[in-house]
C-alpha cells in the first residue's frame, strides 16, 4: 500500500470515530452547548483539557523549534507546562466556585460593569484570533502535506473542516471528541519516538535515550555529546548551550507562564467538571496527560536534528531520500545548490564571516521560498539535478544551502527515520486531531465571548436561546475566515512563534485582572478597565511595531523580544491598575461579598448556572 | 457566626500559605534552575545521564516537577478543607 492509502485510512478512521462522538453527544441547551452542563469527569476533562491544549503549535512546530534552537526551546517546555501549575493554583478553583460560564462574565460581575465586560470581550477575541491563526496555519501544514498542495491551498481545506467541525457540537460533543483526539495524539507522538529512541540510542524509553549513549555509530557515545559535536561540526552553537540572553529567555518563559494561566479557552474547560475539589483532580490529570507529551517534545527534537544531518548534509541531490524531494515540492524545504557541486551543505552561522546562514536573501516580506509561476519554462522551474528552482534572490555571504520551516520537523522525523508508513500516517491523523481539537475550542470561546458576552449581555438583553446560538455560529464563520487568512499569511513565520503572541496577549491582559480580582478586595472596575486596557495595548504595540512595522533587534526594550513582552505588559498592567484603584471609590459591598464566597468552598455557587 | 467567620479566616490563611509554598518551589524548579541558575548547576551539579543538571531541569525536570506540585496541591487543599468542615462542625 502506498503512503498516501495509509494516510487516507488512519485519518478517515480518526474522522468516522469523532464525527460519530459528535452526533451522539449534539448539545440540546445552551448551557450544554457552552459548558456541557457542568458534568464532566475528571479524568475525561483531564483528557479533553489536554486536547484542547495540545494546539498543532505543540504538536507539530514545538519539537522542531527545539530541534533548531537547543536548549533555548526550553521555553516553550517550561511555559508551557509550568503555566498549569499558577492556573491550577491560582485561579481555575475560584473561577469554578463562581460558576459562570464565561471568563468576560467573571470580569464583568466581579468589577459590576458592562465597560470592563466590554472590554474583557475585546481582550478575548484578540487572544483568540492570535491563537486561532497559529492553528490554522498549522492545519495548513498538515493539508498541504497530505494532499501535496501548496500551503495557501491547505489552509482553505482545513477551515472548511474545522467549520464543519466545531459548529456541530457545542461544548459537550468537543469535550468526548476531544478525549479521542488526545488519546489519538499520545500514540501519534510517542510511537515514533520510541521507534527512533531504539534505532539511534538501543533504548526503549526516549527520555532515557535523550541522557543516555548513542549506539547508532561505529561507537557508542553519550548521545548529547554527539548532537553537540555534529552542530559545531557545521558552525551552529552547541545544541545543549543558549543563545538567548538570560533577561529575554525569563520573560518569555514567564510570558507563556502566566499567558497560560489567563487564557480563556482553558478557564472554560474547568467550567465542565462538577465541583471544586474535581477542579483539583481534573487539573492534576491534564497536567499529567500534557507531560506524557511534552517530556518526549525534547526527545523528537534532539532525534530530528541528528537525523536530518545525518540523512542530507553532504549527500548528492540525485541521491537524496525521497522524502525530501516530496517536501521540496510542497515549499517545505529548498536547496539551493551555491557552489554548483550537486551535493547538499548544510552550515551554520559559524562558517561564513558575518555571522549568516540563509539560502536566500531573507526581507521584512519574503521570509520563506518563492517559486517561479507554474506558466514558467521548464528552464526557469526545474535545475540542472532535478531540484526546484526558487525565485529567491540567493544569498551568496555563507555555503549554507538547505532551508527548511522548522514546523515540518514533526512530520518529516518518521520519514527521515524510515519508520513504517503506518507510523507517519497515524503522525498525520494526530497531528489533524491537535490542529482540530484546538481550533474548535478556541472557535467556541471566540464565538460564547460574542453571542453571549457581547450581544446578549451588552447589546441585546432579550435574546432567546436559539438567537444566541445563532449568532455564535455566525461569529465562528467570520473569525474562520480571518482566521485563514492570516493563516495564509501568519504575522511569523513559525507556528509556535505566532502562538507565543496569543499568550503575551493573555498574560498582559487577562491574568493580572482575574488575579486581583479574586485575591484583592481592593480592586474597583476603574482599576481593572485601566490595567487592561494598559497591558493589551502597550503588548500589543511592541508585537505590531516589531512584526509589521519593521522594528530591528536593537530596538528592543531591555532586551527583551516581542515574545517576551507580555511579561512586562503584565507588570504594566498590575501598576496601573493598583495606581488607578488607590484613587478611585473602592468596590462596593455585595462585590465584597461575591469575593469572600468564592474563596470558600462549600455553600452555593455564586451564580446559577442560568443560560 | 463570630466562630464560623474565625474558622474561615483561619481556612484562608491556610489556603494561602499552601498556594505560597507551592509556588516558591514552583519558581526555584523552573526558572530557577531552569533558567537563572543554569549555567552553576551544569557545573556544579552531577550529571543526569550524559545530560548537564542544569539543562536536564529545563527540558526534562522541571515539567515532572510541576506534575508533582499540582499532586501535593490536590492532596493539601483536601486536607486544608477537611479542617475546615471539622471546624465548622464544632460551632454548629
Amino acid at each position: 500500500m502506498t503512503q498516501d492509502t495509509w494516510n487516507f485510512i488512519f485519518i478517515g478512521l480518526s474522522f468516522a470515530l469523532y464525527i460519530g462522538i459528535a452526533v451522539r453527544q449534539r448539545a440540546g441547551s445552551t448551557s450544554e452547548y457552552y459548558t456541557a452542563g457542568g458534568g464532566v469527569s475528571p479524568f475525561a476533562n483531564g483528557m479533553a483539557t489536554a486536547a484542547d491544549w495540545m494546539s498543532a503549535a505543540t504538536f507539530i512546530s514545538m519539537a522542531g523549534l527545539i530541534a533548531s534552537k537547543g536548549f533555548d526551546g526550553a521555553q516553550f517546555l517550561m511555559g508551557w507546562t509550568g503555566g498549569f501549575v499558577l492556573l491550577t493554583v491560582l485561579m481555575v478553583p475560584f473561577l469554578r466556585k463562581f460558576g459562570k460560564a464565561t471568563v468576560p462574565d467573571f470580569i464583568g460581575e466581579r468589577y459590576y460593569s458592562k465597560g470592563a465586560r466590554g472590554v474583557a470581550v475585546v481582550c478575548a477575541i484578540f487572544i483568540c484570533l492570535t491563537y486561532i491563526m497559529g492553528q490554522m496555519n498549522g492545519v495548513g501544514v498538515v493539508f498541504s502535506q497530505l494532499f501535496g498542495v501548496s500551503l495557501a491551498q491547505g489552509v482553505v481545506i482545513g477551515s472548511a473542516v474545522v467549520f464543519f467541525y466545531a459548529g456541530m457540537g457545542g461544548m459537550k460533543g468537543i469535550t468526548y471528541t476531544q478525549v479521542a483526539q488526545y488519546t489519538v495524539m499520545a500514540f501519534a507522538y510517542t510511537i515514533p519516538a520510541v521507534f527512533i529512541a531504539i534505532a539511534m540510542t538501543n533504548n526503549v524509553v526516549p527520555q532515557l535515550g535523550l541522557i543516555g549513549e548513542y549506539t547508532a555509530g561505529e561507537e557508542a557515545v553519550p548521545f548529547l555529546e554527539k548532537l553537540n559535536r555534529i552542530n559545531t561540526d557545521l558552525g551552529f552553537e552547541e545544541y545543549t548551550s543558549g543563545k538567548l540572553e538570560k533577561i529575554d529567555l525569563f520573560c518569555i518563559t514567564a510570558a507563556l507562564m502566566c499567558g497560560t494561566a489567563g487564557l480563556p479557552h482553558v478557564i472554560v474547560r474547568f467550567f465542565t467538571v462538577k465541583d471544586v475539589k474535581s477542579v483539583r483532580k481534573s487539573a492534576c490529570w491534564t497536567l499529567t496527560f500534557i507531560a506524557v507529551i511534552y517530556l518526549t517534545a525534547p526527545t523528537i527534537g534532539a532525534f530530528s536534528r541528528v537525523n536530518l544531518i545525518e540523512s542530507l548534509n553532504n549527500s548528492s541531490y540525485e541521491k537524496a531520500p525521497e522524502w525530501f524531494k516530496d517536501f521540496e515540492k510542497t515549499g517545505q524545504m529548498a536547496w539551493v545548490d551555491k557552489n554548483d557541486d550537486g551535493v547538499i551543505q548544510f552550515h551554520g552561522p559559524g562558517h561564513s564571516k558575518n555571522g549568516t546562514d540563509s539560502v536566500f536573501v531573507v526581507t521584512s516580506t519574503v521570509k520563506k521560498p518563492i517559486y517561479p509561476e507554474d506558466s514558467a519554462p521548464e528552464e526557469q522551474r526545474v535545475g540542472k539535478y532535478g531540484e526546484r528552482i526558487l525565485a529567491n534572490k540567493t544569498d551568496l555571504s555563507n555555503p549554507n544551502e538547505l532551508w527548511f520551516g522548522n514546523d515540518i520537523m514533526v512530520m518529516a522525523n518518521p520519514h527521515m527515520a524510515g519508520l513504517p508508513k503506518w507510523v507517519i500516517a497515524l503522525l498525520m491523523a494526530g497531528c489533524i486531531a491537535a490542529a482540530l481539537s484546538t481550533a474548535a475550542g478556541l472557535l467556541l470561546v471566540l464565538s460564547t465571548s460574542i453571542s453571549h458576552d457581547l450581544m446578549k449581555k451588552i447589546v441585546k438583553p432579550d435574546m432567546t436561546d436559539q438567537e444566541e446560538v445563532k449568532y455564535a455560529r455566525a461569529a465562528s464563520f467570520v473569525a474562520l475566515t480571518v482566521a485563514a487568512y492570516f493563516g495564509i499569511n501568519p504575522p511569523s513565520t513559525f507556528i509556535a512563534k505566532t502562538v507565543a503572541f496569543a499568550f503575551g496577549l493573555a498574560a498582559s491582559s487577562f491574568f493580572p485582572t482575574l488575579l486581583m480580582g479574586i485575591f484583592s478586595r481592593k480592586m474597583n472596575k476603574q482599576g481593572a478597565i485601566a490595567g487592561m486596557v494598559a497591558g493589551i495595548g502597550f503588548t500589543l504595540s511592541y508585537i505590531i511595531f516589531f512584526q509589521f512595522l519593521g522594528g530591528t533587534k536593537a530596538q528592543y526594550l531591555f532586551g527583551i523580544s516581542p515574545e517576551g513582552i507580555g511579561f512586562l505588559g503584565m507588570i504594566i498592567n498590575f501598576l496601573v491598575a493598583f495606581t488607578v484603584a488607590k484613587f478611585t471609590p473602592a468596590p462596593p459591598k455585595e462585590v465584597t461579598d461575591l469575593i469572600d464566597n468564592v474563596r470558600y468552598p462549600g455553600g452555593k455557587e455564586t451564580a446559577a448556572q442560568d443560560h | 457566626m463570630a466562630k464560623t467567620k474565625a474558622a474561615k479566616g483561619r481556612y484562608w490563611r491556610a489556603h494561602l500559605r499552601c498556594v505560597g509554598v507551592l509556588l516558591v518551589i514552583w519558581f526555584v524548579t523552573s526558572f530557577g534552575c531552569g533558567i537563572l541558575l543554569r549555567d552553576w548547576l551544569d557545573e556544579n551539579f552531577p550529571s543526569v545521564g550524559s545530560a548537564p543538571f542544569g539543562f536536564w531541569m529545563a527540558q526534562q525536570g522541571s515539567i515532572i516537577s510541576f506534575v508533582l506540585i499540582l499532586l501535593g496541591y490536590k492532596f493539601w487543599m483536601e486536607r486544608i478543607e477537611a479542617d475546615l468542615e471539622h471546624d465548622e462542625e464544632e460551632t454548629k
